[in-house]
Formats: C-alpha cells, sequence, structure tokens
C-alpha cells in the first residue's frame, strides 16, 4: 500500500511527462485544463496513465469530477484504501 | 529470419502507446519489416513520433483519412521514401462520442454518415490510392473490426452498423484485388481498454464480461492482436483472403 506521498508524486510525475512540464509547475491545486493547459486527449492519456500505474480503474463520470491534480490524487487514494480493505 | 523480412509495410491508426496499430507495428517491426506510420494531425505528431523513434527503421507522415488529398500527399511521401508497399495496416474508426449510448436510432445524419466515412469508406479509399505501390507484389491489406457489426453490443451502436460495412468492404476488396494477388482481411479483436474504447459506454463492464464468459476465460491485449496480424500480414497466410478472424479468446462462439 503506497502512502499519500508516494501517490502524490507519481501522480505529479506523470502529469508533468504528459504535459511536457517540470513537476515543480505542477500543484495540487493545479487544474488540468484551466491552469496546466490539458486538452481532452492530454486528459484522458492521463487518465489511462494513471489507471496503468495504480492498477486502478477511473470510469468516465470519475474523470468529470476530476478536475485537479489533487482531485486525481484523493480519488487513487480513496480507491487504494477501498480495495485494501474489501 | 522474421515472418516480414524484406516487407514494406504502412501503418494507419497509432495514436499512442495502448493504439493496436502501435502493437502491430511493434511487431511486424520484430518481424523484419520496414515500416511507415501515420498520425492522425499535428496534434498526435510528437507522441507517434517518439513511438516510431524506438523502432529501428520505421519513418512517420500525416494523414488525415478523410482528406483525399492528404491520402495522395502520403502516396507520394511513401513512393519517395520506402518506394512500394507489400502490406497495409488500416486500424481506424471514429464515432462522436454521444453516440456511442443509449439507443442507436436518435444518431444524426451528420454524425452517421462521417462515421461511415471514417470508419468504413476510409479503407476503400487507402486501398485505391495506394494501390499502384502494391502492383506486381503478392500484397495484404488488414482492417480492424468488432463482433458488433453482426450482433447487438449495446452502446456500440452506429459504429456496429460502420463495422458492418467494413466487413463487407473486406470482401469486396478481395475479390476486386484477389486477381492481382493482394489479400484483404479483418481481424474482429475482443474489447481492449485504447483511446477509442474509452468512448464506449460501460467499457469495463464489457470487459468484464469477456474476462468472465469467454472461452478463454480471459481480455485480448494487443499484442494478442499484433501477432494474429503479422500472421495474416505473411506469406503464412498466403491463401486467406477475405476473411475476418476472431481475435477475441473464442467470445464470437458463445450463446450467453
Ligand atoms: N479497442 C477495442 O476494444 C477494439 C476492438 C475491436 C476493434 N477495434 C478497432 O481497432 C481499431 C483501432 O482502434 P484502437 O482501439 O487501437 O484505438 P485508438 O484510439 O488507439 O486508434 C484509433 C485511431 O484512429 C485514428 N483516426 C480517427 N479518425 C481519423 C482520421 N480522420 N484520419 C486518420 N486517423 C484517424 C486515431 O488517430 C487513432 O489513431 C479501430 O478500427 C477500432 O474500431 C478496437
Amino acid at each position: 500500500m503506497q502512502d499519500h506521498r508516494e501517490i502524490e508524486q507519481k501522480v505529479v510525475q506523470i502529469i508533468a511527462e504528459q504535459l511536457d512540464k517540470d513537476p515543480t509547475q505542477i500543484r495540487m491545486e493545479s487544474r488540468f485544463i484551466e491552469d496546466l493547459g490539458a486538452d481532452s486527449l492530454d486528459v484522458m492519456q492521463i487518465v489511462m496513465n494513471l489507471e496503468e500505474a495504480f492498477g486502478i480503474q477511473i470510469s468516465e463520470e470519475d474523470t468529470e469530477k476530476i478536475r485537479t491534480v489533487g482531485d486525481a490524487v484523493q480519488f487513487i487514494a480513496q480507491y487504494m484504501s477501498r480495495s485494501a480493505s474489501a | 529470419m522474421g515472418l516480414l523480412e524484406g516487407k514494406h509495410g504502412l501503418v494507419l491508426g497509432v495514436a499512442n502507446k495502448w493504439s493496436i496499430a502501435w502493437a502491430i507495428a511493434r511487431a511486424a517491426a520484430e518481424q523484419g519489416a520496414r515500416l511507415m506510420i501515420t498520425y492522425q494531425n499535428e496534434r498526435f505528431q510528437k507522441q507517434v513520433q517518439s513511438l516510431a523513434d524506438t523502432l529501428p527503421d520505421a519513418r512517420t507522415a500525416p494523414c488525415d483519412v478523410a482528406d483525399e488529398a492528404q491520402l495522395e500527399a502520403l502516396r507520394q511521401t511513401v513512393q519517395a521514401t520506402i518506394g512500394h508497399l507489400d502490406f497495409i495496416v488500416h486500424s481506424i474508426a471514429y464515432a462522436h462520442k454521444d453516440d456511442l449510448e443509449g439507443p442507436f436510432y436518435p444518431v444524426p445524419k451528420d454524425r452517421f454518415m462521417a462515421t461511415l466515412d471514417i470508419s468504413a469508406y476510409s479503407l476503400v479509399a487507402v486501398v485505391r490510392t495506394l494501390l499502384p505501390l502494391m502492383e506486381g507484389r503478392s500484397g495484404s491489406v488488414l482492417t480492424m473490426t468488432y463482433i458488433g457489426s453482426e450482433r447487438v453490443m449495446p452502446n456500440y451502436n452506429v459504429m456496429g452498423i460502420a463495422k458492418a460495412a467494413l466487413e463487407a468492404i473486406v470482401r469486396y476488396l478481395a475479390h476486386d484485388l484477389g486477381p492481382s494477388g493482394i489479400r484483404v482481411n479483418a481481424i474482429s479483436a475482443g474489447p481492449i481498454k485504447t483511446l477509442a474504447a474509452s468512448g464506449i459506454g460501460d467499457f469495463s463492464r464489457i470487459l468484464e464480461i469477456y474476462q468472465t464468459r469467454s472461452p478463454l476465460r480471459r481480455n485480448v491485449t494487443q499484442e494478442d492482436v499484433a501477432r494474429a496480424a503479422v500472421f495474416l500480414l505473411s506469406d503464412m497466410a498466403s491463401a486467406i483472403t477475405g476473411t475476418v478472424l476472431y481475435v477475441d479468446a473464442g467470445f464470437h462462439i458463445m450463446g450467453v
């Protein structure tokens, strides 16, 4: 089970790679589209990379709710604690 | 010696590392093929180029298949670079997201036409334009389909109609091109999580159904499809044309 910090780092790394940004430019409150300049293809590819990296499923409904980097971290942490206790 | 040693191939439909076309490109290159890989537009250029760079001898070129001028430009680029073609992989489909959920019949005419244009007619346009580069060789053309063409797969909708047209196109092309020694086939793949698939409503549930109900009790991977693709592109499949080969863990034989 990964702790919150590890999840955060991995998420930031994945986003930085997809958007060609320096990881230091990415904050938890950054919004994908408005702040980080992502388009819908970027968002979909980030989601697919997150699913692969964490071995999770992110439904379309969930994707729509994930607007900031912090939302993604939160979602993954919750998902992992749910499947760990299941 | 590789199964595709000395062969020149064109691969249309790589968007990213999850694309079925990318797995086919990798497997074909491994078997010795020299490739031209196309991307839909500039938005995909960088990511497709960086994938192609990992192969020993692959080039890239833009090609939106809706635009005949771009197809003609592609023909010229292929001719000027790798010269001729022994095979073409067509791994392209498009439907508006709103048409991939709920009932089928509300689909408006313009979106119906666009789906048929990109997902079915484009195979005709691609083959017709590039045919001169295949003449005199025992060529192989391959496209990708899904069982939603024959059975009702909820949410697949207008794409199922396009795939039915695509499979019929495969048969008519096989008949037309047979005398020139060119084979035309399709692979009907089981569901795989890709960019195109993520637009389909309830896709994770479909994956679960295949996992539990298919004879092999598993989902298929891009690599499963790529291995069958290499076979159909190679001389191992020398008398196979006009067919749809299921790479779906056997799901198509099931009633319930
Ligand atoms: N993933 C599956 O579950 C599955 C199952 C059976 C069949 N298929 C078929 O496999 C093929 C490849 O899809 P995929 O799953 O690898 O997804 P994908 O999103 O990786 O590939 C679809 C490709 O079509 C291209 N494309 C769309 N419109 C285009 C246009 N106008 N001009 C040029 N290119 C265009 C996209 O750029 C993309 O590369 C499609 O025909 C799809 O229907 C997929």
